[in-house]
């Protein structure tokens, strides 16, 4: 029961990473129809940045904790967004309208280059980062010795994940920009008809997907504490399964599916077999979209003629 | 009266005085508000996108080439080059300028489609000749080297092996996508599947090349049915996603079952392939003692690089008769309109499978081929990276197109090897400049590069399968990319 409990903890906190990877997902895929392949190396790139900025600022002496999480987290959304803008413009823009394997290859191509600049430029080894925040909450102390315990970065990482989700529905939902993009989802040529700048829309959406994976590689890195340049091709497409689990185009769906896919790996790691948690993340994957292609929440797609 | 007539045009809305002004203008013959482009403006606007640019690419590589990472001691430190910033973004700056300036300053011309309809007789035939001239100079290529480079002869040989391969494993894929239209993203897991069943059939039952050539074909073509059949129901982009997950799947399990495939040991001692039992080593029974010539270790090698050709060049035939028999006609009318096919009654389950099996098979040879060749394989070598070689060999080239294929190849595999040799460039970036370094970064740039630039494959023209009174090229925008998009 207690090692119940404990998986669950992990599961969840594992799956609001995955879950704000999937937002970028399942945005991108509901207004443009594609899979942007080098989401997981945005992702990674965001690790990176964060990683950078926290030995930055080190250096120049800021060690206050709270202020240096805050720092590493709004420098990374930034330099994450400008990534994933820049993407968008060079890779996906020229070709919209053209025939749809040729954003996919460049998506490939994207992500084959993203990963090898960032091991060119820091270096192919595995980086370790102390832990910075140690501690946590003890909920139960059984006298078997197993003890269940919610670390305070578990706790920083669900909470922000909470914030974050809100704020992104509420901008999808309430706002001017969201309508934009809502309106892009349905039937881009329309909303172009009707006034709405859909290259900016389409761009936005991008850089908010970016920001988000920024914000899970900061945390991806706080958590685990090891990134190396290879991290954002598994987690990308354990975060794609998410998103295709929760019902694409989905913003609740593309949370859930992370929640799921994160609990379904760290219970299979914890009961099963560690090494072939992947095979149980892909076969997920696989068998969701062959019995229910349009997902947990997702709206089924109707075949037009 | 007078009051009325001063209060309106007190009342006149704003702008109303600017529109009599311009509508003056208008009987003068002015145009309104057009301003000539000038000059001084491209200037200007050109210096602004420059500088956009520059400082894009600041923001963007501040955290990998100002300040980086590095292991030392006791943790992490922080290193930098802030010089090697500066220059790329100087780089950026001048590059953008340029562009600007001289590439899309100019207003662009509209590109009309007739230009390639009226030269495509002409590629047809410029199609037909450069892909006879590549196969002399396949068929010779071993003398050709050995005779006008011999110091290079080894080392160019088998890189014509290597391109062959990919050339193999391409035309394979190109029946499953660019025949068929079911877009894989998988495709190396047959090729591991190839691989493995050889080396596991020869290492455990002793058997020879040629043997298990055609087992490990028929395996890779029924893995081909068995993962073919969950994912016939899906179209496009989840197609791509589930085969991709199938392929990682394949590769998880061959790296943990340790006691059958070694796990990441990987299997050792893979026979070489013989000539009707003669061996390619020194001594007694061996094919250079058979035929009374001296031993040297460079006929293996061209003996392989004949059986890679004779493999490709079966494909090649194989896809070509195909094309001519009804499951043919039927992958390519399935690419064109998946529902139009169900409707007239051709069984998609079926064209489907036999699509799968039959590039399965052909990635199974080609990776038997890659097993005796290294004569040691692990699951190191069928990572997801390799599949997207081949699929974007396959794209890059112009999917459907056979000769794109061969293009793609050399001019992908070719370019990475040649990269290595560049050692040239260390005078321009320093000593410390290794090229190898930069190999897969500069292919994922030339993938991106080489889509923008052409989105319908190098090759930009294709040949229908039926005819009607004379055969002709067509444009390959005419060619549907199958699963109904």
């Amino acid at each position: 029961m207690e090692y119940f409990l404990q998986q669950l903890i992990n599961g969840v906190t594992l799956g609001s990473i995955y879950g704000l990877i999937a937002i970028g997902y399942t945005m991108v895929y509901g207004i443009i129809g594609m899979i942007n392949f080098a989401h997981g190396e945005i992702f990674m790139i965001g690790s990176f940045i964060a990683l950078t900025v926290f030995l930055a600022l080190a250096a120049i002496g800021i060690t206050f904790l709270p202020l240096v999480i805050l720092l590493m987290l709004i420098v990374a959304m930034l330099c994450t967004a400008a990534w994933g803008w820049t993407i968008e413009r060079i890779a996906y823009r020229p070709l919209r309208g053209s025939f749809r394997l040729a954003p996919l290859i460049t998506a490939i191509g994207m992500s084959i280059f993203l990963q090898n600049f960032v091991q060119v430029t820091q270096g192919a080894r595995v980086k370790p980062l102390p832990p910075q925040i140690q501690g946590g909450i003890t909920l139960m102390d059984s006298p078997s010795g197993i003890v269940v315990q919610i670390s305070w970065i578990q706790i920083i990482i669900i909470a922000m994940t909470i914030v974050l989700m809100t704020a992104f529905s509420l901008i999808i939902s309430k706002t001017s920009l969201g309508r934009q993009q809502r309106a892009c989802e349905q039937d881009r040529k329309m909303a172009s008809l009707l006034g709405v700048n859909v290259d900016r829309t389409i761009s936005l959406t991008f850089v908010m997907g970016a920001a988000l994976a920024a914000v899970a590689g900061m945390m991806f890195l706080l958590y685990y504490g090891v990134i190396d340049f290879y991290i954002g091709f598994i987690a990308g497409v354990k975060a794609f399964t998410a998103a295709v689990l929760g019902g694409i185009g989905s913003l609740p769906g593309a949370m859930l599916g992370g929640l799921a896919i994160g609990l379904i790996e760290t219970f299979w790691s914890g009961y099963f077999s560690v090494e072939y948690k992947d095979v149980a993340a892909f076969s997920i994957l696989a068998i969701v979209l062959i019995f229910m292609p349009s997902g947990l929440l997702g709206r089924p797609e109707v075949e037009k003629v | 009266m007078t009051d009325t007539t001063s209060s309106a045009s007190a009342n006149r809305p704003e702008g109303a005085e600017r529109l009599s002004e311009d509508r003056r203008d208008a009987m003068r013959g002015e145009p309104p508000f057009v301003e000539a482009p000038s000059e001084d403006t491209r200037l200007v606007r050109s210096l602004k996108e420059a500088a956009i640019t520059a400082a894009l690419v600041a923001v963007l590589t501040v955290f990998f080439f100002a300040f980086s990472t590095d292991i030392a001691v006791g943790g992490l430190s922080l290193t930098g080059n802030v010089s090697l910033w500066l220059k790329w973004i100087a780089v950026a700056f001048v590059a953008r300028f340029l562009l600007s300036y001289f590439v899309f300053g100019g207003e662009r011309p509209s590109i009309g489609g007739w230009k390639k309809v009226a030269a495509a007789t002409a590629k047809l035939r410029l199609g037909k000749i450069v892909g006879v001239v590549l196969l002399l100079v396949a068929f010779t290529l071993p003398f050709l080297l050995s005779t006008f480079l011999p110091s290079q002869n080894r080392y160019l040989l088998d890189l014509a092996i290597l391109i062959l391969t990919y050339v193999m494993l391409g035309w394979g894929l190109n029946i499953v996508v660019g025949l068929a239209g079911l877009l894989d993203l998988g495709y190396v897991a047959f090729y591991a599947v190839g691989a493995y069943s050889f080396a596991l059939l020869a290492t455990n039952f002793d058997l020879g090349f040629w043997v298990c050539l055609p087992m490990a074909g028929l395996f890779a073509a029924m893995w081909g049915i068995v993962l073919g059949f969950p994912v016939l129901r899906l179209r496009g982009d989840y197609l791509a996603i589930v085969t991709l997950a199938f392929g990682e799947i394949i590769r998880v399990v061959l790296l943990n079952w340790y006691d059958f495939t070694g796990g990441p040991n990987g299997i050792l001692g893979i026979p070489k392939p013989t000539l009707f039992g003669l061996e390619f080593s020194r001594g007694e029974g061996s094919f250079s003692d058979f035929f009374g010539l001296e031993y040297s270790s460079i006929q293996r090698f061209v003996f392989l690089y004949y059986i890679i050709l004779a493999l490709a060049l079966l494909t090649n035939f194989v896809t070509m008769r195909m094309r001519k028999l009804p499951v043919g006609r039927a992958w390519e009318a399935l690419r064109e309109d998946e529902i139009a096919c169900r409707s007239l009654g051709i069984n998609t389950v079926n064209v489907k499978l036999t699509a799968f099996a039959t590039g399965a098979m052909f990635g199974g040879f080609a990776g038997s081929f890659f097993a005796t060749r290294q004569g040691f394989i692990s699951p190191e070598s069928f990572t997801f990276i390799e599949s997207a070689i081949i699929l974007a060999i396959v794209v890059l080239g112009g999917l459907g197109s056979q000769l794109g294929v061969v293009i793609a190849s050399v001019v992908m595999i070719g370019g990475i090897e040649l990269l290595r040799n560049l050692t040239g460039l260390q005078a321009i970036f320093g000593a410390g400049f290794d090229p190898t370094q930069y190999r897969m970064l500069i292919f994922g740039l030339a993938m991106v590069v080489i889509m923008v630039w052409k989105p319908r494959g190098l090759v930009s023209t294709r040949s229908p399968s039926a005819v009607y009174k004379e055969k002709k090229t067509i444009g390959a925008d005419l060619v549907a990319q199958g699963e109904g998009h």
